[in-house]
């Protein structure tokens, strides 16, 4: 499972990058979406991967936390999402707003000179 | 009284809160409410943060033991639940900024507050996430904070329409959500290794880690590394810094001189927290001393280029980023002090600086030299959203208030003011400064064989300051004295009497500056033995 898990962030992380390299400014956007999903799998990894925990303890008296999953990183990834998610958002509309002002889906707001 | 004092730490972080939520529910017939209700949020954050100062000095040594306070959200013990620390690093970074952002909003309230945006609330939300960024004793806090900061910037940046100014929120905008991508990576690397996230906890476990852990470790914290200096602007990293700061109106990039200095003061924090193992700390130090180097020579090339004083401003920045990394990465203890006081200098010249180049750039009488040219908008629904054009620099029927006499004199003192305190010439304060950082560096390096590294650093600075000296010559030749195309701007009290302010308040400094001087030496001998901050946050019984 982790394998197949640190692949998929792999694949994911590389193809955003590579997004994000390229001059039109939807691929960029693109590019930072795939990163973040890419970041929010890996904080969620980082509470290593179980199947089947509950991450909340409800038990009363002594319990072995070796059988819950790690609360911690779910709530980060929560928070990151969010964060992540309103700065996308705020980032398209500045994507449109530059499209319409300059008429080209440039990154630079012009095309460059062959 | 007691209750007041428990929770003061909370308040630089709620009263913005609060106050930045109910500006928004007032309208903009309610100019004098609105302005009021700013006001009186930033002078409680001031005096806040002025009663932490005295908290935190010696001089009160009864209140909280060893001058820290430490505030558990919710009642819950350190390392569980989410702590803000108060010590005298905190105190200082806060004063600071409340005293920058009361002189911006000030100057704001003159005539950049007009139309459009909510730009009080956003000057708060943006005042919350620095006193969050410097309070937070919680490494994801810090994160939190960052892109609160961060999203009131991208608001304040975009005050105002045009193609250009778009185009560099985007790409100030693409830069920082990647560089909170890289934030967010490492916070994860370190997490998933230490099992904790609180600063102080992490200082106590890292050195307990085994030795494949500890490699893990050490790339997350590279990784962190990477995002700060970004924050801060270090060189390869920071080409959207200048295109940004100078697109932003002058207020706004006021309020921007600090916020550079975030990821300077989270280098500082995390650096001397996590300095217990020598080997790492001085590898950090070695690239933080190349990165700042190279930022300070790529500022002093774009301070001669630029033809902007706007521009110029921004390259100061980088500039001032760069003698602070530079400075840190010695890793020489005692230069702590001067750093703390460069760095409250140069965050104060910034300020002043910036708005000075609002006032000025209304002295050229042709406006397409004083704002970016802007081709005629095609009309879009965008409108709505950006639609709000910048005020026009020449014109008057906006013009309330009192105006200045003299305006040109006034100008023209404080450039020079600024002139002296940006390229750091005798009777300012930034003399003192970078002198007090030189000698320091020249006096302490040698025995521990770092003598090429403080000349190389000495030589930087000079170098700096004579190209910083010439580019303002030139600037201040082209504002002032080429005559056929000037005109005099009616400059207002309420925007005169900020700049007066903070060149005064820097004036105070350099005069009054031991026992500045002196506050800071213990607020870097707190950061150097860190022993004190680990064991007041995680509560005493848990000290190993």
């Amino acid at each position: 499972m982790e394998i197949v898990y640190a692949a998929a962030i792999g694949v994911l992380a590389g193809s955003g990058v590579w997004l994000l390299l390229r001059p039109r400014t939807f691929q960029v956007l693109m590019g930072l979406t795939l990163l973040s999903y890419a970041t929010n799998l890996f904080i969620f990894g980082m509470g290593r991967l179980k199947v089947d925990r509950a991450p909340i303890i409800t038990a009363n008296g002594a319990v072995d936390p070796a059988l819950y999953a790690d609360p911690v990183p779910q709530a980060l990834v929560l928070t990151a999402i969010v964060i992540g998610f309103a700065a996308t958002a705020l980032l398209l509309v500045l994507i449109l707003a530059l499209r319409a002002l300059t008429g080209t889906d440039h990154v630079d707001g012009r095309e460059e000179r062959s | 009284m007691n209750a007041l004092l428990e929770h003061l730490v909370a308040l630089p972080i709620v009263v913005p809160l609060l106050t930045g939520a109910v500006l928004l529910l007032l309208t903009e017939s309610q100019r004098i409410a609105r302005s009021t209700l700013a006001f009186t949020s930033v002078i409680l954050q001031l005096a806040v943060a002025v009663v932490l100062l005295y908290l935190t000095s010696d001089a009160a040594p009864f209140i909280w033991g060893n001058g820290i306070g430490v505030y558990t959200l919710g009642g819950w013990p350190a390392p569980f639940g989410i702590v803000l620390v108060a010590d005298r690093l905190s105190a200082v970074m806060l004063t600071l900024e409340a005293v920058l952002s009361l002189a911006v909003l000030a100057y704001s309230v003159a005539r950049w507050d007009r139309p459009g945006q909510p730009f009080h609330s956003l000057l708060q939300f943006l005042m919350m996430g620095l006193n969050g960024a410097f309070l937070t004793g919680d490494l994801f806090n810090l994160f939190v904070f960052v892109e609160i900061l961060l999203a009131a910037s991208y608001g304040l940046m975009l005050r105002y329409a045009g193609a250009t100014r778009v185009g560099m929120g985007l790409h100030y905008l693409v830069v920082n959500i990647l560089a909170s991508v890289l934030f967010l990576v490492g916070v994860a690397m370190i997490y998933g290794v230490a099992g904790t996230l609180n600063m102080a906890d992490l200082a106590r476990r890292f050195t307990t880690l085994a030795p494949d852990a500890r490699t893990l470790f050490d790339t997350g914290a590279a990784i962190l590394g990477v995002a700060f200096l970004i924050k801060a602007g270090s060189w390869p990293l920071n080409l959207w810094l200048p295109g940004t700061y100078s697109m932003s109106v002058a207020p706004v990039g006021a309020a921007f001189a600090l916020m550079t200095k975030v990821g300077v003061y989270a280098l500082l924090r995390v650096g001397t927290l996590m300095s217990e193992d020598e080997a790492a700390a001085s590898m950090l130090g070695v690239m933080m001393f190349y990165f700042g180097i190279a930022t300070l020579l790529a500022a002093t090339v774009g301070m001669l280029a630029a033809h902007h004083l706007g521009r110029f401003v921004s390259y100061s920045v980088t500039a001032s980023t760069g003698i602070l990394l530079a400075a840190l990465g010695l890793g020489i203890e005692a230069l702590t002090t001067p750093v703390l006081f460069y760095l409250i200098v140069s965050s104060l010249t910034t300020g002043v600086f910036f708005m000075l180049s609002g006032m000025a750039e209304r002295t050229r009488s042709v406006p397409s030299l004083a704002a970016p040219t802007e081709a005629p908008e095609p009309l879009s629904p965008f409108h709505l959203a950006f639609g709000v054009r910048a005020p026009d620099p020449h014109s008057t029927d906006d013009d309330i208030g009192v105006a200045i006499p003299r305006a040109i004199a006034f100008l023209g003192l404080v450039f020079v003011s600024c002139v002296l305190l940006v390229t750091g010439l005798p009777p300012m304060p930034g003399f003192i400064a970078k002198f007090a950082l030189l000698s320091t560096a020249i006096d302490t390096a040698p025995p521990v064989g770092l003598a090429a590294a403080a000349w190389t650093l000495a030589a930087a600075m000079l170098l700096n300051g004579f190209a910083g000296v010439v580019a303002l010559t030139r600037l201040g030749i082209r504002l002032f004295w080429s005559v056929s195309a000037r005109t005099t701007p009616r400059l207002r009290v309420a925007e005169a009497a900020p700049v007066a302010f903070l060149v005064l308040l820097c004036i105070v400094l350099g005069t009054a500056s031991s026992p500045v001087m002196r506050y800071l030496e213990h607020a870097a001998t707190s950061l150097h033995e860190p022993q004190d901050y680990i064991r007041t946050v995680l509560g005493d019984e848990a000290a190993p």
